[in-house]
């Protein structure tokens, strides 16, 4: 089966005053399938905004292209909803006016009445129903994000972007953000790719975790599949006796793999990101090409119990 | 408290204005008449050096004048005695023709500045030249070319006016926030539809601190315009009571330009207080 979502080989370079170009990152493959949820995560600069952006066609790539559904992407596309982590609601229209310009750039030739119907059950959707004809400023900031993922709902997007849609919000309103996200994307099989800080917060909610390491000169380190059941719930979460396996394997990347990984994989291809299943004794391999590289992870992932 | 503070403010801006007025009354009252002098030249000379009386005129005066005016403002007896409420009427229909004008070409040019970087390189050079000529300096190259001192005048409001409203707009829609561009980026919406649901909404507070800033200069411009090219209009008509050395009438010309402009103020304060979102 072909890829949903492909990212080949694409680099950002900027122009550095006096002298030449920084690279950000060069010759990066990613690939997600229909209906899958991805997180990736990486210290703060490596350049997980920038994937996101060209993802949703708002940044172009120095090199490389990304193709959707079997089409290489040029710009944006009602077809990707992108939330931001700053929520970027318009303050001056209410909940619904938010939703409801969405909506009618989607559909233009909609009547008033349809297009107010379809924003008001993607708000129904988020649980703010009665807060419609409230403006942005009168919202707390989870609400003000709850109506951030309604609007991008409402479009039916192929693709959602995420860029640390939760990182500014309380625990226990992260918490539930993250249960109706979880909730709405397996209900919808909506393909989702998200940028996160948190750990947890990805073992909860991803499919895939795409680890990379430090820029400038950043790499996809490797893909770890998320051991968990899909009926997990973020309550029990680290009940489940495959949970601190997969944490620990993504905290020690984190902590110490991440800045290190230049120079101590020396084989790392990045057209073959090894993917791992973190298992209760060892990680398991579970692709591997060329067969350097599958050293490579081995040796790395083995050393994690 | 705040109610309290307003009525403390009110009784303090009563005592100020209750000072002043008693101040000036003792400054310009009669010194009593000048005796000894031959009645003839006394007569030649007139009530300023005979009766001691200052040529200020007092707070009485002006109020007995300002009635005179407030109750017949609209007369007309000839090109050099026409009501106050006619005079102002004349420099207000000025200032509209000249500031709505400039709003037609600023605004609509300032999206354009304010959208594109290549023509805000381009015509940065002429707006920093053109921004700081006084308005009044255009007035003989607008007589000579347009020939009618009245839209003469016109034209030095719109000149006046434009800039600030020209350099706020661009400046207003040059800075809408990444965030809210990219919204409508992702959504796919239109220039012309980004234009005036995103850019315009976002930018209109900026906007408006420019349309009362402009207000306020066509405002103190036309004053001047209208002594130079005389005719009518309240600046003329304090030119006029000049000449006439009638300085009661320029005081009451001087309080009533100071009426209208705060008028025009609030009113574009009220305006902007419309669109001004709360973030
Ligand atoms: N316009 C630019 N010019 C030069 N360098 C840039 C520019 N924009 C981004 N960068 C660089 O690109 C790198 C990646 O930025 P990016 O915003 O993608 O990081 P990030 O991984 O999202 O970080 P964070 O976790 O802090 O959000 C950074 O090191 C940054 O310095
Ligand atoms: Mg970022």
């Amino acid at each position: 089966m072909s890829d949903f979502i492909s990212i080949e080989a694409i680099a950002k370079r900027y122009p550095v005053r006096g002298r030449g170009t920084t690279t950000v990152f060069e010759n990066l493959w990613l690939s997600m399938s229909r209906g899958e949820f991805g997180c990736i995560i990486g210290h703060s600069g490596c350049g997980k905004t920038t994937i996101l952006n060209i993802l949703a066609g708002l940044d172009r790539p120095s090199e490389g292209t990304v193709i959707v559904d079997g089409e290489a992407i040029d710009g944006t596309s009602l077809d990707r909803a992108v939330i931001f982590q700053s929520h970027a609601l318009f303050p001056w229209r209410t909940v619904l006016g938010n939703v409801a310009f969405a909506v009618s750039s989607k559909w233009p030739k909609w009547s008033a009445a349809k297009v107010r119907a379809h924003a008001q059950s993607f708000i129904d959707l988020v649980g703010l129903s009665g807060s419609e004809a409230k403006h942005p400023s009168e919202l707390s900031g989870g609400m003000k994000q709850r109506v951030g993922i309604a609007r991008a709902l409402s479009i039916t997007p192929k693709i959602l972007l995420m860029d640390e849609p939760f990182s500014a919000l309380d625990a226990l309103t992260r918490g539930t953000l993250q249960d109706e996200v979880r909730r709405i994307c397996l209900e919808t099989g909506q393909t989702t790719f998200m940028i996160t800080h948190d750990v947890d917060e990805a073992i909860y909610l991803a499919d895939k975790i795409f680890l990379m390491t430090n820029g400038p000169g950043a790499v996809l380190a490797e893909v770890v599949e998320n051991p968990l059941p899909k009926d997990r719930g973020r309550i029990d979460l680290h009940r489940h006796p495959l949970y601190y396996a997969t944490r620990n394997h993504i905290l020690d990347f984190l902590v110490t793999r991440s800045k290190s990984f230049a120079e101590t994989v020396t084989d790392h291809d990045p057209h073959h990101v090894p993917v791992i299943r973190p298992g209760i004794a060892e990680p398991t391999l579970l692709s591997l090409t060329p067969p350097p590289a599958a050293d490579a992870a081995v040796r790395t992932a083995g050393r994690h119990p | 408290m705040s109610g309290s503070l307003t009525l403390r403010a009110a009784i303090v801006s009563v005592a100020l204005f209750a000072v002043f007025v008693l101040g000036w009354h003792l400054a310009t009252r009669s010194s009593g008449a000048t005796s000894g002098m031959d009645p003839e030249y006394a007569k030649l000379m007139g009530a300023t050096a005979t009766q001691g009386k200052s040529a200020m005129p007092g707070p009485l005066d002006v109020a007995s004048k300002l009635w005179e005016h407030l109750s017949q403002p609209f007369y007309d007896k000839g090109p050099n005695d026409k009501g106050l409420g006619i005079q102002i009427g004349y420099s207000i229909g000025r200032v509209l023709v000249g500031y709505l004008l400039a709003v037609v070409v600023a605004i609509p040019l300032g999206f354009l500045i304010g959208m594109s970087p290549l023509m805000h390189k381009a015509l940065d050079p002429y707006i920093q030249i053109l921004k700081p000529i006084s308005p009044l300096a255009w007035m003989p190259l607008a007589l000579y070319t347009i020939k009618d001192s009245s839209i003469s005048a016109i034209f030095v409001i719109f000149i006046c006016a434009v800039w600030p409203m020209l350099i706020n707009t661009a400046f207003g829609v040059a800075s809408v926030r990444r965030e809210w561009i990219n919204v409508a980026r992702t959504l796919e919406v239109g220039t012309l539809r980004r234009a005036f649901t995103v850019v315009l909404p976002a930018a209109a507070p900026t906007i408006l601190t420019g349309m009362r800033i402009s207000i306020g200069i066509a405002w103190l411009v036309i004053v001047a315009a209208e002594m130079l090219v005389g005719g009518t209009g309240i600046g003329y008509f304090v030119w006029n009571e000049w000449n006439n050395l009638s300085i009661t009438n320029v005081i009451i010309a001087i309080l009533l330009i100071g009426v209208v402009g705060m008028f025009f103020d609030q009113l574009l304060a009220r305006v902007a207080r419309l669109v001004t979102f709360p973030e």
